[in-house]
């Protein structure tokens, strides 16, 4: 945290894990350094244990049912809700972001700003991703035939490693659009906006455990999370080559849906996502149903 | 719907056999699910105030069975809540008795004590209350005990396990022989457990079945599971009395039970009651609210139209 | 029905006993939350305008005839700046990134939630619709409606228009007084969204919601002239769809009109989606869930006095429950309360005119004339406003007139059926098709009746559900184009 220079001594932030809609520290006791893109420390964070991420899938996982249950129209008013209280505190963010990532403040802002539409561009989508992947099939027989679009249930996301704030949001709001419930690792340098966002939408309707966030070192939170069998999808954003390929490997256990990591600069956080990062944790349920006739002759007008 | 003209008996012949009965369980009209509970909840949005929220609390207290089941229930205990009972509110005479108070058979004599010379009646679950499993011997005794004990009322369950594996024949049976269990001088509500019924299809039959089998009072729930007396449940209830009075001519009454904790709630009912059933129904002879913890509330309500200020848990008495 | 104490005549002692039994105490909700004007100019280029030639006309409450405010009346010259408005707007507003104009749509939806109470007794008061609908139905379905499009604004290369669908220009809308705000929100949501700019005539008889909703946009900072709204009669609509510089016509209201704006725009490149008239059936099968039956088709007639387009109508009830059906319909109808509109339990509100009042009149009295029966709950009719007793009528035939023309009132034509075919056939026996209704617990019934009925939105086992997602709009002579959902979006790109 950078000091002020007037003579009152700033209050400190302690950091802390967002699970289950609460605030615990890592149960493991351990927190590690954070520091800006200089060196310079920031505040400690977090480091959370497998413990914390077995708590993690467990809140995920009861979460999930109202989540994906809720209405399309109510998790899209929620999701527009987080971007109204992140425009309130729009200038932690920036500050937060800049240092987190070295950035001037003009930069910062650019990324804010963007991270703040994205959540009301997924806002949007959240009763219209049916009306796109989903629809009637025309069958050659007397079956009316419907395929819709279901969350996959618990999903990992391994959020940017360079990005920590755009770069997360991108990655968790199409998560949580369609009604999947989430355990994000943050960034591991620059974990502190994310932690930030806990306490956003802790305050933004968005019910406890739909989104979870851990901080700490993701080849030793990860590996866990990949092979748990209550956990039904991974998106490796955040992972190197080496670790996504053992993630990969660890997830095939119970056939994990997986989103391998894409390569994104930081520039191409800012453009306009399309639908895959949603589809990528989407089932397509279709549902048979005959239609018959009308009378037992079969007659028909 | 069932034979509105037919039968003015109430309906000796679907008892025949167990295939005869379900037939005519399963002829019963379907329920939608959303439907009904869209028409709970828009009745729920009906505003009782000022003049209509008084007579409405007065009658509520007035339907409550002031009830305790608990393993650690003494005659202590029971004296007590008779006594509340009978005068709900020590500052206020005006506020009505209860209805009944509604305790286990070996409460029943106590009970009954502690309620004498008022209005107020003992009811007694019985059937090897709540779950029901016991031999049917068994549960007799429990009932002929609680009678001889001097219960006005019976609150038995039904075997649930018996209705979901479609033995309906031997649910009309056991409802038979308690029913004579209770004599001429004791009413018999019968308790579904509908939470353990689940679909409102089955509380629709559940419905019949007991008011086939001479229910007086027709009940949600023991209070003892998760899912007790709910808003669409009640109506669904409110329904089949309604449609078995126009079948045979016979009032039956009924009693959700558990859950119902607050004012506003037991009003909502009231709504559901008045224009499901009508006035027939809004008297405790033949609607009956299980619960304990509401009257507390029901007192506090009086007590603001009283007085004008919200009153607090300081100004009833605990039970 | 709501009785007042001092009513007596016809009613049985069991009425009367009834409401001296539990007696609902007036509860109306508070007028105070809505701060009404005594004048209200028109809506052009962001600014509240007198009328070029100075006309005015006059809202009444149609519950009390009150007057409530007096409205500027647009004429020919006000449509061509309103126009002129719009299309300068035009250039920008569809300049704009999608992901801006989703933004002023949320806003508006936002300040539409938090300003709900007011505009639900305001449309209460112009209208005469009960506070219950207005608060419950109306203006949630508005603000989602803001919602749900503003979503689209910047995913119409997702919609199935192919890539950048381009917008039309300038809409011309003309809403009925049914729906006031709801009829606005259908229309201008979409159009926004897609980056046309609009000029919108609210019916005369309910003006002050649209004019409210101006501020909406004011609040919420929307450029000027995307918006505009000229309050007006029959021939400022007219003189709107008739302008050469709008691309885009939009209606709902009566099919004669309908038809009189499809010959305007003969020969025009005009786009237009007209959402007319219906007589809706409700089909009601032996094997029905018959409690949830029985509110599906008080739902269907009497929700909103039955001045709907899709309203269920007719009846189409099988012979082997006819009986039982109709007698809980009727005793279902006497629970019905009719009075205050703004008393949270009235169930049924006012009629909205007093020419919408003598229409229904007269095609009652025509039911009678041509021997249908009659029938209607014991009730006390308020002595000023214009009011309309739910009535039921049956023996009732396919050659009848209230088995025709639609009525768009408080009546129910009651006609029965044997089997699955003439249900159908009854059914589609109509020169409309907006809406219809199907009642039984079997699915496939279901889906094999709903395939053969011409009608635009088929209800099953529920009546007069509406949602932004869902697109609706009718067959036949109860109009053409679709609105809601991603098909609303269609009438308003250039696709």
């Amino acid at each position: 945290m950078s000091e002020r220079t007037n003579e009152r001594l700033s209050v400190f932030k302690t950091y802390k894990l967002y699970v289950g809609g609460k605030f615990p520290r890592s149960e493991s006791g351990r927190v590690y350094e954070v520091t800006d893109a200089k060196g310079k420390w920031l505040a400690n964070a977090p480091l959370s244990s497998r413990k914390d991420a077995r708590d993690a899938v467990v809140a995920a996982r009861k979460a999930f049912g109202g989540w994906s249950g809720a209405t399309a129209y109510n998790r899209g008013q929620i999701l527009y809700r987080v971007a109204e209280m992140l425009e309130g505190r729009r200038e932690q963010f920036v500050r937060e972001v800049a240092d987190a990532e070295g950035l001037s403040k003009p930069k910062a802002t650019a990324q804010v700003d963007a991270a703040i539409d994205r959540w009301v561009w997924y806002a949007g989508w959240t009763d219209k991703i049916a009306q796109v992947v989903g629809g009637a099939n025309p069958v050659a027989g007397p079956y009316f035939n419907l395929s819709s679009p279901e969350p996959t249930g618990v999903v990992v996301v391994l959020a940017p490693q360079e990005s920590s704030f755009l770069g997360l949001v991108s990655v968790l709001a199409p998560v949580i659009a369609t009604g999947n419930t989430a355990i994000v690792i943050a960034s591991e340098r620059s974990p502190l906006p994310a932690l930030s966002l806990g306490e956003v939408l802790a305050t933004s309707d968005v019910p406890g455990g739909v989104v979870n966030l851990l901080s700490g070192r993701t080849t030793e939170i990860a590996p866990s999370l990949a092979a748990h069998q209550d956990v039904n999808a991974i998106d490796l954003a955040g992972a190197d080559e080496t670790l996504a390929k053992e993630l990969e490997i660890a997830a095939a256990d119970n056939l994990k849906r997986v989103l391998r990591p894409q390569t994104v600069d930081n520039a191409e956080w800012f453009a306009t996502p399309g639908t895959e990062r949603m589809t990528a944790f989407l089932e397509t349920k279709t549902v048979w149903h005959p239609t018959g006739a009308l009378g037992a002759s079969g007659s028909s007008y | 719907m069932p034979t509105t003209a037919s039968t003015a008996l109430p309906l000796k012949d679907v008892t025949a056999s167990n295939s005869s009965l379900r037939r005519y369980l399963h002829g019963l009209p379907g329920v939608d699910a959303v439907g009904l509970e869209g028409r709970a909840a828009s009745l729920g949005t009906r505003s009782i105030k000022t003049t209509a929220k008084a007579y409405a609390i007065d009658l509520a207290i007035s339907m409550v069975d002031l009830t305790t089941l608990e393993g650690a229930d003494t005659p202590g205990k029971v004296r007590a809540l008779g006594a509340k009972a009978v005068r709900p509110d020590p500052t206020d005479r005006t506020a009505p008795a209860t209805a009944a108070v509604c305790v286990y058979p070996d409460m029943v004599a106590v009970a009954k004590e502690a309620v004498a010379g008022s209005t107020v009646k003992v009811a007694s679950v019985a059937t090897a209350f709540p779950a029901g499993r016991a031999a049917l011997p068994v549960k007799l005794a429990d009932v002929r005990d609680a009678v001889a004990a001097g219960a006005d009322e019976i609150d038995m369950v039904i075997d649930r396990g018996a209705f979901l594996a479609g033995d309906y024949l031997k649910v009309y049976e056991e409802i038979v022989a308690v029913k004579e269990a209770c004599g001429a001088s004791a009413r018999l509500k019968v308790i579904f457990e509908t939470g353990e019924l689940s679909t409102y299809d089955n509380i629709r039959r559940a419905s019949w079945l007991g008011m086939i089998a001479g229910a007086d009072f027709i009940k949600t729930s023991t209070g003892k599971v998760a899912v007790n007396a709910t808003p669409a449940n009640t109506l669904l209830m409110l329904e089949a009395v309604r449609d078995f009075r126009a079948a045979t001519g016979v009032q039956v009454g009924v009693k959700p039970a558990g859950g119902i904790r607050t004012t506003k709630d037991a009003v909502k009912f009231l709504v559901l009651v008045n224009e499901t059933v009508g006035e027939d129904w809004l008297d405790n002879h033949w609607f009956r609210f299980g619960a304990s913890s509401l009257l507390n509330d029901l007192l506090m309500q009086r007590q603001k139209l009283t007085t004008g200020r919200y009153s607090g848990p300081d100004y009833v008495t605990v039970d | 029905m709501t009785i007042e104490k001092t009513a007596k005549t016809e009613k049985t002692a069991k009425t009367e006993k009834r409401s001296s039994v539990f007696e609902y105490a007036p509860a109306p909700e508070s007028r105070a939350v809505v701060d009404i004007a005594p004048s209200y100019g028109l809506f052009i280029d962001g600014e509240f305008t007198e009328a070029a030639d100075g006309k005015v006309f006059k809202t009444v409450s149609p519950s009390t005839e009150e007057v409530l405010a007096e409205v500027a009346q647009a004429g020919e010259a006000d449509v061509e700046r309103a126009v002129q408005a719009a299309r300068k707007a035009f250039e920008k507003w569809s300049a704009l990134p999608g992901a801006e104009r989703a933004k002023y749509l949320f806003r508006i939806a936002r300040i539409i939630q938090e300003r709900s109470r007011e505009l639900a007794v305001l449309e209460t008061l112009d209208n005469g619709k009960p506070i219950k609908e207005t608060r419950d139905a109306d203006l949630p379905l508005v603000a989602a409606h803001f919602f749900y499009y503003a979503g689209w604004a910047d995913k119409l290369d997702h919609a199935g228009y192919g890539a950048n669908p381009r917008p039309l220009g300038v809409a011309g809308q003309v809403i009925p007084w049914n729906f006031p705000l709801l009829m606005l929100a259908w229309k201008i949501a979409p159009a926004l969204a897609t980056g046309n700019t609009v000029v919108l005539k609210p019916a005369e008889t309910t003006p002050l919601s649209a004019l409210f909703f101006a501020d909406i946009c004011r609040q919420a900072g929307l450029p000027k002239g995307v918006v505009n709204i000229l309050p007006g009669y029959g021939d400022t609509g007219a003189a709107l769809i008739a302008h050469p510089d709008v691309n885009k016509v939009a209606f709902t209201g009566s099919t004669a009109v309908g038809k009189e704006i499809a010959r305007t725009v003969a020969g025009t490149r005009k786009k237009v989606t007209l959402e007319l008239g219906g007589k809706g059936a409700n089909i009601v099968f032996d094997d029905a869930p018959i409690d949830q039956a029985v509110e599906g088709i008080v739902t269907g007639i009497f929700f909103n006095q039955g001045q709907v387009c899709c309203a269920g109508s007719r009846l189409l009830v099988q012979e082997s429950i006819q009986e039982e059906l109709l007698d809980s319909l009727k005793r279902r109808l006497s629970t019905l309360r009719l009075g205050d509109p703004l008393d949270k339990n009235t169930d049924i509100g006012a009629i909205n005119s007093a020419e919408q009042l003598a229409r229904i009149t007269s095609l009652v009295a025509a039911g009678e004339a041509e021997g249908a029966e009659r029938w209607s709950p014991a009730c006390e009719l308020p002595s000023s406003g214009y009011w309309f007793a739910p009535t039921l009528f049956t023996n009732v035939t396919q050659a009848h007139t209230i088995a025709r023309d639609e009525i768009f009132g408080p009546v129910l034509s009651v006609l029965t059926f044997r089997t699955p075919d003439e249900a159908v056939a009854k059914a589609n026996n109509t020169q409309y098709g907006l809406s219809a209704g199907i009642w039984t617990e079997k699915g496939s019934r279901i889906l094999a009746v709903a395939n053969k009925l011409r009608a635009g939105v088929v209800w099953s086992n529920t009546f007069n559900k509406f949602d932004p997602t869902s697109p609706f709009g009718g067959y036949k002579e109860s109009g053409f184009g679709r609105e809601g959902g991603r098909h609303g979006l269609e009438a308003y790109l250039d696709v």
